[in-house]
């Protein structure tokens, strides 16, 4: 393989990641809040066939995306109202949604099966993509990728560095302690649901308007990424940045599969297509192992420096979810 | 800030909380408010920090205005800011992040001057809080302290304090107690709900009593213990005599051992407990009396020496072995570990009975239940759930549900924010354990109930544990000197 293959695909890996980093970081900000958006799986499926569709009938690509971001704004809505108003379970709401939008996109969507329609197209960045490397790999992308990597950063900023942030952080911790700091805690939930919902239904459009552009139906090989978003969530420890660390990886060791099969003909292809989801838990396990008891064990017993050494880089890696996830709040 | 309560009423329901409270403190004042648990103070202190409103007719006056309070954050605008019993702040975040969220201001937090500010106001009050640590990684008195200047800086003039003594450290105590008389005389106004009688005693320019919801009198010092008891309780009611215990046969023997966890390590304990004998673990929390009491339980493996319970060999056997062997162990945490929140008093009967059969047979666990009610005196119906119960009633609860006979039972603060009446209750059935033959180790924070009802006990200094005191021959200071790491070399205490 020369320099300019890898770079190209690696460039595509940072494509390709772009709905599921859509996706994590919807769900990052909706879970951080504490509700749990479980529907996402068919919030994706449903927003790609429905912003394609707009997209389509009106020729106009960025109505495809906004209305993408409506549908999963709405969904998000449904289990924003049902988990925080009528306080019921949002595993279950958000299960029931993630298979009825499943079927929904696949109803409504049959008059688009295999229709040619619009794609957004690169757009290259005037001198900085002309920069070794780093243009090649970064800004040579389209306008959506581009969108993607400002949502890293945006999410990062805003969750920890901006007072808002704080505040979504310690409402989904201890809402009773947000609450005496002046939070609206429920408007702030409900707030926070659907603009993660919106971020989610934009993976949808992502990939049926850019990656792989039209509506396949049940091969469009989108259904199942909804999940793997979900566990990104989590491995990333709610964090967008290494959220976003979880999303390249994988689809890094999904292009490795690709690249790979021509090399290793002995070893079945499906074995490679396969590999990467069982590398992802192995990886994002390695990431948490700090959690473990026999770690601690381990640190226990090291000298004094070396063991601060350790488990400072462990408590960096370290996670624990939003203590207050999936709780209803009420203020007395 | 000058406070007036004129005819505070709350009906919850049918329960009619607070009976037309009047009270005045005028400003600089430390105002003592005295109840057992369930007398009206929590709804007293909730309305005046705007959690709940109370019932029309009702009027707040601060500094002669009238105002109407909305909610805790309208509360702190008015600058009446609450320390809660269990402190309100966000573990896995940073000390300074906690300080300074609930601060109203520009998108992006200025750290830099925040920092200035909590140090100067850390500086000011002799607090030594890192502003970069996080606050999971601090000891209670630590969080209230965090606290107390998060309020000052949010612009408090009115402070309450719900049982701000329980669960921290005697130096800390001091410390906070210190603080709390210098913000008296920046003509703060200070509200201190507790029921322990010594601090209010202690700190209090004047203090009234609750009792069923009804202000039933107000004193000032010098303060009469058996007055202000008798207030609480509308009836005499005494500790009684220190009982000394018919030393039996060896139960408990641990024989060389040593723990370990991520933050201590403790070597090399030996202890002999003989039944009918109360040992008392005191020390900070987080001293190693934590893993100390769970290793006795079965909970944590010892990485050396042996455990034997009435001569059987129980080193590194499981939790279920120890309690198949008569060890029963009742955790701080009454809803998180010791009790199942969500289930009635007669399931959490019929769950620690021998079960016979698969099916439950609910009229037996009723009977039960009412049995053990009555016999426990707890507060509650057979379908009341335990989370339900006040703190008192689910320790009782807890209590009726060790099993029979017992050999040992380990108990981590086993009268905790509960009142005098409780205490005393609870003790009393403690000790008729003991009379049966049981032997207890218990881990208190209280050092006088340390010293009035175990026989011997052992102190407890990050992972250094003392050999057995005679509790007899130990006084409060003696222990609270020790608890602080003081004094260890003379008494022969290991490596301190």
């Amino acid at each position: 393989m020369t320099q300019e293959t890898i770079l190209i695909g690696l460039a595509g890996v940072l494509a390709a990641a772009v709905p599921v980093i859509f996706a994590v970081m919807g769900e990052t900000l909706s879970e951080r809040a504490g509700v749990i958006n479980l529907s996402m799986n068919g919030t994706i499926l449903l927003s790609a066939m429905g912003g394609f569709a707009v997209a389509y009938n009106t020729d106009n690509i960025v109505l495809g995306f906004l209305s993408g971001m409506l549908i999963g704004a709405l969904v998000a809505l449904v289990v924003a109202f049902a988990s925080i108003t009528l306080k019921q379970s949002q595993v279950a709401v958000g299960f029931v949604l993630a298979l009825t939008c499943r079927d929904l996109s696949y109803f409504l969507g049959n008059p688009y099966m295999g229709v040619p329609g619009p794609r957004l197209q690169a757009l290259p960045i005037p001198f900085l993509s002309d920069i070794p490397i780093l243009g090649a790999l970064f800004f040579r992308q389209d306008a959506i990728t581009y969108i993607s990597f400002a949502a890293i950063f945006l999410a990062s900023i805003w969750i920890f560095r901006t007072r808002p942030g704080l505040m979504l952080q310690g409402i989904g911790e201890k809402p009773a302690a947000a609450f005496i700091r002046g939070a609206n805690v429920n408007l702030m939930r409900y707030v926070y649901t659907v603009i993660g919902g919106a971020l989610i239904g934009l993976a949808g459009p992502a990939y049926s308007l850019a990656i792989r552009a039209g509506w396949m139906g049940t091969i469009s090989g989108l259904d199942g990424i909804g999940w793997i978003a979900l566990s990104i969530t989590i491995f990333g420890g709610w964090n967008p940045a290494r959220a976003a660390f979880g999303a390249y990886l994988f689809a890094f060791l999904q292009w490795l599969g690709l690249v790979l099969q021509p090399v290793f003909t002995q070893v079945p292809s499906q074995v490679l297509q396969v590999a990467p989801f069982p590398l992802m838990i192995l990886t994002l396990l390695f990431v948490n192992i700090g959690n473990t008891e026999w770690v601690e064990r381990i640190l226990a017993s090291m000298p004094d420096n070396t063991r601060k050494l350790f488990s400072k880089a462990l408590r960096a890696m370290r996670v624990s979810p939003p203590a207050a996830l999936g709780v209803p709040f009420e203020s007395e | 800030m000058n406070i007036e309560l004129k005819n505070i009423h709350k009906h919850f329901g049918r329960t009619h909380a607070n009976k037309g409270i009047n009270l005045n403190i005028p400003s600089g004042t430390i105002q003592g408010i005295l109840g057992e648990n369930g007398a009206g103070k929590s709804t007293l202190m909730k309305i005046l920090s705007g959690f709940i409103q109370a019932d029309p007719g009702s009027q707040i006056i601060l500094d002669g205005k009238p105002v109407i309070i909305h909610s805790p954050a309208d509360a702190i605008r008015f600058g009446v800011g609450m320390l809660h019993q269990d402190p309100l702040d966000f573990s896995p975040m940073r000390v300074l992040d906690n300080f300074l969220l609930g601060r109203s201001g520009g998108l992006f937090p200025n750290r830099t001057t925040v920092a200035r500010d909590f140090k100067l106001l850390a500086e000011q009050f002799d607090f030594s809080l890192d502003p970069d640590n996080y606050v999971d990684s601090l000891t209670v008195g630590e969080r209230q302290q965090l606290e107390i200047i998060r309020l000052l800086w949010l612009g408090a003039r009115i402070l309450i304090l719900d049982e701000p003594t329980t669960g921290i450290s005697a130096s800390q105590k001091a410390k906070l107690f210190a603080t709390l008389k210098k913000l008296a005389e920046q003509s703060m106004t200070i509200i201190f709900v507790s029921h322990k009688l010594e601090d209010v005693e202690h700190l209090c320019s004047q203090v009234v009593v609750l009792r069923d919801g009804e202000l039933v009198g107000a004193t000032r010092p010098p303060y009469i213990t058996s007055k202000l008891v008798e207030m609480m309780f509308g009836k005499m009611i005494t500790l009684g005599e220190r009982q000394a215990a018919q030393a039996g046969d060896v139960v408990l023997s641990l024989n060389n051992i040593s723990l370990e966890d991520v933050r201590l390590k403790i070597k090399n304990v030996n202890l002999d407990v003989r039944a009918g004998e109360v040992i008392g673990l005191a020390g900070m929390e987080g001293s190693g009396q934590g893993i100390f009491i769970r290793a006795c339980a079965g909970l944590v493996r010892p990485v050396g020496g042996r455990v034997q319970l009435n001569g059987h060999d129980l080193t590194a056997k499981s939790y279920h072995k120890f309690k198949h062997a008569g060890v029963n162990f009742l955790p701080a945490s009454r809803l998180e570990e010791g009790l199942v929140p969500g289930l009635s008093l007669t399931e959490h009967f019929v769950l620690a009975e021998e079960p016979k059969g698969v099916f439950i047979d609910r009229a037996a666990g009723q009977k039960l239940a009412e049995d053990r009610i009555r016999s426990f005196n707890i507060r509650g119906m057979p379908f009341s759930t335990v989370e339900s119960l006040s703190g008192g009633n689910q320790q009782r609860a807890e209590l009726a549900l060790l099993q029979s006979p017992l050999s040992l039972v380990l108990l981590e603060h086993p009268t905790r924010g509960l009142d005098i009446e409780s205490v005393i209750y609870i003790w009393g059935k403690l000790k008729e354990r003991c009379k049966q033959g049981a032997s207890i180790i218990f881990i208190s924070s209280d050092l006088d109930e340390i010293l009035q009802y175990s026989d011997r006990l052992l102190v407890f200094f990050s992972g250094n544990v003392s050999q057995p005191l005679d509790a007899n021959a130990t006084s409060v200071e003696e222990l609270g000197q020790l608890i602080g790491g003081k004094g260890w070399t003379e008494m022969g205490g290991e490596h301190a």
